[in-house]
């Protein structure tokens, strides 16, 4: 009992650090990748490669004065940035990055990630709506409505996911994936023959989902000053941004365990950690690359695609994956 | 420990049936902390932030009562969905929450007293009254055990409550379109 409770607390500890360290170094990689793709040098100067930056950035932050705007609905300002990072962390516990490591595999790992991740949309709310400032409302209001109409195509892809594996255990659908690239869930199989698309679904709607370009338009700056985070200065700030990198690795966890094998190696070999983390930060790196190559959608056309191609789609593939998985 | 053994004495602290009454203890105080902000915030946006404690203490309850997917799924529908929808709800009916409703009539705090009393009272007398007995476990509450129930012995239950559902989504797309043509 008190191993199994020792257990839980190093595995949070561990959550926690590997969401602060991801989200860290993730923003330089952002501000690196940004640069490359823009053609100039981007954070070079402190240590090497800028290899010393996110941590100097997280001195500034934290030293810097904590300011509440004077109209602003206190209570809800500073719950905020506390509810958007938690939840994000609660999703790592059940993660499983290899067979052996995970914090605490639950039978119900899918559901658990997607209840914490629709948490993360209260928190966009109490921001917006605590600063008391048009902008942020506004934004907030788009962020969330965004937040709430892609979560359905993804929930419906992942079911179909669930389904052909027939478990919602994280684990169990990674190791029937096993055994090579063939194995993948990506790849249509008999019984799913629109999984590739189920794939390209699930990934948009993660990108929307983490609000990131080409959907940020919670953070359109050109039209919203900054998005719904506009009043928030030092940590606060900070909490919000390492929020919302941790939901991207969150994200690309998912899509690995899902649809890419999870920590199996494409050619059958030394299966293990590294595949996963590997796979992870090839997809991390096309959220940036993405990122910094698409303009922004308009708010109609975001909410269009969701609700008028993805959701019928989604459901479409879900029927058909029904239909097959009782035929064959 | 037997459950339908009346409770003679409290269990220290620190053995695991104490631990596992602090809990739910907690749990309690969440759920009725939540459910006291929602009813006395004056800021309805706060209210809407009271609920959603209310509704995580409620999803502990649920997870301590060995059932997490009915935990999870309060979460995900309650906090995630029904929340955010109030939420909207909220910022597209009240811009100005600063307003106050007239003063209530001299009998309302009087008779609010009185009809809460009467319920507490009654609850508790029925909840003296009642004899709890331990049911056998049915099943061990995972999603598949759920399911087949859901589409065996309870489907009739389960279509109704799609039916419902359904005439919802109906009704509010019916409002929706008359609203658009205006």
């Amino acid at each position: 009992m008190s191993l199994t409770l020792l257990n839980v607390i190093v595995a949070v500890v561990i959550a926690i650090a590997f969401a602060a360290a991801n989200a860290a170094y993730l923003v330089w990689a952002e501000r690196r990748g940004a640069a490359r793709i823009q053609r100039r040098p981007g954070p070079n100067i402190n240590g090497p490669f800028g290899l010393l930056q996110p941590p100097l950035d997280g001195i500034k932050l934290m030293t810097k004065q904590l300011m509440i705007p004077g109209g602003a609905d206190k209570i809800l300002f500073m719950v905020a940035p506390v509810l958007a990072m938690a939840p994000a962390i609660m999703s790592f516990v059940t993660i499983p990055f290899s067979e052996g490591i995970a914090a605490h595999n639950m039978e119900l790992g899918v559901l658990v990630i997607f209840a914490f991740a629709s948490m993360g949309a209260m928190a966009i709310l109490f921001a917006g709506w605590g600063s008391r400032n048009k902008y942020s409302v506004m934004a907030s209001v788009r962020a969330v409505s965004q937040n709430v109409s892609y979560e359905i195509p993804m929930l419906i892809t992942a079911i179909t996911v669930v389904m052909t594996t027939g478990s919602m255990d994280l684990k169990m659908i990674s190791m029937a994936q096993s055994g090579g690239f063939w194995h993948w869930n990506i790849f249509p199989s008999l019984q799913s023959p629109l999984m590739p698309i189920s794939f390209i679904i699930f990934f948009i709607c993660s990108l929307a989902e983490t609000n990131r370009a080409p959907f940020d338009l919670g953070e359109a700056e050109s039209e919203l000053v900054a998005g719904f985070h506009t009043e928030y200065g030092s940590m606060g700030f900070g909490l919000f941004f390492m929020g919302e990198y941790a939901n991207i690795v969150i994200g690309a966890s998912l899509t690995t365990i899902l649809f890419l094998g999870g920590w199996d190696c494409p050619f059958g070999m030394f299966p293990g950690v590294w595949w996963f983390l590997l796979k992870i930060y090839l997809l991390i790196a096309t959220f940036i690359w993405i990122r910094w190559t698409f303009p922004r959608t308009t708010i109609y056309g975001l909410l269009n695609l969701s609700w008028k191609i993805l959701i019928p789609i989604s459901l479409f593939n879900l029927l058909l994956t029904a239909g097959l998985l009782k035929v064959f | 420990m037997n459950p339908s053994m009346a409770i003679t004495e409290a269990p220290g602290l620190f053995t695991a049936d104490g631990l596992t009454g602090l809990i739910f203890l907690v749990m309690m105080a969440v759920t009725l902390i939540g459910g006291l902000i929602a009813c006395t915030a004056e800021r309805l946006v706060r209210s809407v932030a009271g609920l959603v404690v209310c509704f995580i203490g409620v999803a502990a309850l649920y997870y301590f009562l060995n059932s997490p997917f009915v935990a999870l799924m309060q979460i995900l529908i309650y906090v995630g969905a029904v929340c955010i929808t109030i939420a909207f709800a909220i910022m597209l009916a009240a811009p100005e929450e600063n307003k106050k409703n007239g003063p209530a009539g001299p009998l309302s705090g009087p008779l609010a007293f009185i009809t809460a009393g009467i319920v507490t009272i009654g609850l508790i007398v029925m909840a003296m009254r009642a004899k709890f007995t331990s049911l056998p476990k049915v099943n061990g509450g995972t999603v598949k055990e759920i399911g087949i129930q859901f589409l065996t012995s309870y489907s009739m239950v389960f279509e109704l409550i799609s039916i419902v559902l359904l005439i919802a989504i109906i009704g509010a797309l019916v409002i929706a379109r008359a609203g658009r043509s205006k």
